[in-house]
Order: C-alpha cells, then sequence, then structure tokens
C-alpha cells in the first residue's frame, strides 16, 4: 500500500532484505552488474529507497555468504568473478521444482493438453525468444 | 555504537486509577531506529515523556543509557523528545526558538539547523505560534534533528505536514542517521510511509507489549492464505494446531482469504502450493490492524 507511493517496486510484506537481495541477484543474472563491478553501498541503498541502514547492510551480508557479492575493506562491495555461474546453476537445479512443476499443475486445471505445452515449447526451440539475454 | 540504550522492567504507569503502562518489559538498543506503534491511547506518549525523565514511573523502572532518567541532568541533557507540534508553541520567534536549542543541546548543530530551516521554508521571523500545523510540525523536526541527541524520540511529528515535506523529513532523518547514528523512536500510528526506517519495532496496546521484535522478522512472520474456503479452512485448522494465529478471514463467494500470524515453513508452503493455495504477504501496517484488532476482541469476549 504504501510502498506504493515510493513507486520503487519493494512489495509490502516480504522482509525487504530479502527483496533487495533477489533484486540484485537478477541484476547479476540479466548482466546489468557485471564481475567486479561496484554495487551500491549500504549507505546509498538507503537513502536512495528510504530504507534502514541495516535492512540493506542484511541484504548484502546474505549475498556475500553465497558468494554473490564480495567485500573489499574501506572501499565496498563488488561483484564475484563467478556470480553469475554460480546463480545460474543454482536456479537451474530449481528450474523444474520452481517452474515447470507449477506450469504443468496450471496447465491441467486449464484442461490444457500436455501435448500442446510441449508442442509450443518445441516451437520455440526453432525460433529463439529475442528478450533471452536482455534485461527483464 | 552510539546512542542511548533503553530497558525497561515491569514498567508501569497509571494516572490515579487508570493504567496508562501495565507492567512492560523491553530492550530498545543503541542506535538503532526504533518504531513505536500503537492506536491513539495505547500508552505511547506516556511511555515517551518517562524515557525522556519527565514522569516518574508508578511501579518497575526504565534505565536511559544505565540510568534512572528521572530529573537526571545528564541522561536528560542527551535526550530530546518532541511532541506532535506541542513543544515548539510560544510567541517567540522561530529564530529565537533556534537560539534557545542551540544554547541548550549540547550536541547542537546550528549549520544544519539553518539548513533544514530553509528546507523546510520556515520563516526565521515569524512566530512560533502563528505557525501553520505543518509548519510547526517542521520545526520540531529541525530542533529534534538538529539536536544530534543520544536519544531522540519524535512523537507523531509528522502530523500536519503535507506529502513533500514528509517525504523530505524521511530523508533527512536517513541522511543524519546514517552520518549521526544514535538512538532514534518514532511513534506512529500511520506505519506504511514510515516502516521502512524501522530497525525494530515495539507495539503497544492498552498499556501492554503486543510485539517486541526486529521489522525484518515481523514483515517475515505475516501471511495471507487465499483459495476455495473448505481448503483454506482445513489447511488453516492445521497451522493453529501448529501454534499459529488466524488474524482475520475475509470471504467473497466460495473464495475465502485468512490472514495469520507464525512463520510458513517450506513444507507448509509447499503444501499450500500442492492444494492450489496462494500464499501472499502480509504488510507491517495490516499486521499492526489486525494484530491491535484481534487483541480487541479477545477482550471483548473474555
Amino acid at each position: 500500500m504504501g510502498n506504493r507511493t515510493f513507486g520503487d517496486g519493494f512489495d509490502g510484506g516480504e522482509p525487504i532484505y530479502l527483496q533487495i537481495a533477489e533484486r540484485i541477484r537478477r541484476q547479476v543474472l540479466s548482466g546489468s552488474l557485471k564481475e567486479d563491478d561496484q554495487v551500491m553501498s549500504t549507505t546509498q541503498y538507503a537513502t536512495t529507497y528510504r530504507i534502514n541502514p541495516a535492512t540493506a547492510a542484511k541484504a548484502f551480508a546474505q549475498l556475500v555468504d553465497e558468494g554473490v557479492l564480495y567485500k573489499k575493506r574501506g572501499i565496498g562491495m563488488f561483484v564475484s568473478p563467478d556470480a553469475r555461474s554460480v546463480l545460474a546453476d543454482h536456479r537451474r537445479e530449481r528450474f523444474f521444482a520452481d517452474v515447470v512443476e507449477p506450469m504443468i499443475a496450471e496447465a491441467r486445471m486449464l484442461g490444457i493438453p500436455l501435448t500442446d505445452v510441449t508442442d509450443r515449447i518445441a516451437r520455440s526451440e526453432v525460433q529463439p525468444d529475442p528478450t533471452v539475454g536482455g534485461r527483464r | 555504537m552510539s546512542g542511548f540504550r533503553i530497558q525497561a522492567t515491569n514498567l508501569a504507569i497509571c494516572y490515579g486509577d487508570t493504567v496508562a503502562v501495565d507492567e512492560v518489559d523491553f530492550t530498545l538498543e543503541a542506535g538503532r531506529i526504533h518504531g513505536l506503534l500503537g492506536r491513539n491511547g495505547s500508552g505511547k506518549t506516556t511511555l515517551l515523556s518517562v524515557l525522556a525523565g519527565l514522569r516518574r514511573p508508578s511501579r518497575g523502572r526504565v534505565l536511559v543509557d544505565g540510568e534512572d532518567p528521572f530529573e537526571n541532568s545528564r541522561v536528560m541533557a542527551g535526550t530530546c523528545l518532541i511532541r506532535e507540534s506541542g513543544d515548539v508553541i510560544g510567541s517567540d520567534r522561530v529564530d529565537r526558538v533556534l537560539g534557545f536549542a542551540a544554547v541548550l543541546r549540547p550536541d547542537w548543530d546550528d549549520e544544519y539547523a539553518r539548513r533544514l530551516v530553509k528546507r523546510f521554508g520556515l520563516p526565521l521571523d515569524k512566530r512560533a505560534n502563528a505557525l501553520s500545523r505543518g509548519q510547526r510540525s517542521a520545526l520540531g523536526v529541525v530542533l529534534g534533528l538538529a539536536a544530534r541527541s543520544p536519544l531522540t524520540m519524535l512523537d507523531e511529528v509528522y502530523l500536519g505536514m503535507d506529502a513533500p515535506t514528509r517525504y523530505a523529513f524521511y530523508d533527512e532523518l536517513l541522511a543524519d542517521y546514517v552520518d549521526h547514528p544514535r538512538t532514534i523512536i518514532l511513534s506512529s500510528h500511520l506505519i506504511d510511509e514510515i516502516e521502512r526506517l524501522f530497525e525494530g519495532v515495539l507495539v503497544l496496546h492498552e498499556g501492554r507489549v503486543l510485539v517486541d521484535d526486529d521489522a525484518d522478522s515481523i514483515r517475515g512472520r505475516g501471511a495471507s492464505v487465499t483459495g476455495p474456503a473448505d481448503t483454506v479452512d482445513s489447511f488453516v485448522s492445521r497451522l493453529i494446531a501448529d501454534g499459529i494465529r488466524q488474524l482475520g478471514a475475509q470471504r467473497l463467494g466460495g473464495t475465502k482469504q485468512v490472514s495469520i500470524f507464525g512463520a510458513l515453513d517450506s513444507a507448509a508452503r509447499a503444501q499450500a502450493r500442492s492444494l492450489g493455495l496462494d500464499i501472499g504477504s502480509v504488510s507491517l501496517q495490516d499486521l499492526f490492524v489486525h494484530l491491535t484488532d484481534d487483541a480487541r476482541e479477545r477482550e471483548t469476549t473474555r
């Protein structure tokens, strides 16, 4: 509700640090943040998005744990050289559970034969999606 | 970490027979921004006046930076309480009000105060009691921020401010807090706009502490479950058996949405998915409304 007034895309309910972490992961995956790029500081994040600095720091700590970011003492946070591949590997593992299974359930609910779905997938194999590799 | 730490033990504050604060225990860590939330009449302002050393508790005790704050000159010099536009009313001109604060406040930053006055568009030559409601609130904010007190308490300070001024206030508060960390308590019953500034949240309800937690963990503990009414009911009744609280329910035709308070583990989430139920999030504002409503209902049915 009120978060809409800020117009920055944060959802009202999920902890904001999780949303910040996810936003940075997506930027890494999409390539808009490249390896060894510096990310915004905790302070910049806090003042830009009007959030508590501790909240931003929590997101960064999580990403350091995951190996997505690394810290240069006194300088700031940077994207790890292998961040993109680490994230992509992780997402690939989760892809069937997170994306395909719900899609199958939805198709069943709507009465869409799974052969229609596989046909459609086979067609996009021939004709690549122009958005692949672009920004979200 | 700089700033005063606050510790309340068995703290009760009464006015005659009326119990405003009823034997509460809590700790507010130093150097953080805390949200003090509660409906009107929940005891927020009374509690703040005790923390500021202006009132003596009826029972129990409170320690501010390790000492009893009541008429304690060291602690009170480091404490600044701004009440909703009430503390600056007087017939003095704005520049004189700022001059007094400069003398009174050991950590006063006059240059910063002048910058804030400009940002909020306050007329220096006007008398404080001739300012508009919003301008009086803005003057309160200037006094509260420029004092740089180790314990800064702003009680419903945004009242009467228009939206651009409130946003300017949030921005200035955050920027100054980042540069000069200190303990800040923001009391409010309008939560949506400022909840993201909080690191800790204390919810008072009818003189008692309803919630005392990290803002992010509170947000993570609320969820909404939506789906066919029967499925939602049986799913939620299992959650309740596991100790999760139901806060509210809405029904539209065959669809039902239930708000719950309590962490959903990944097994419960997976189960909800397989049942075709939607798990959504609940904002702090909604949680607050549900929790304080819920508490009132339980009391009336007692």
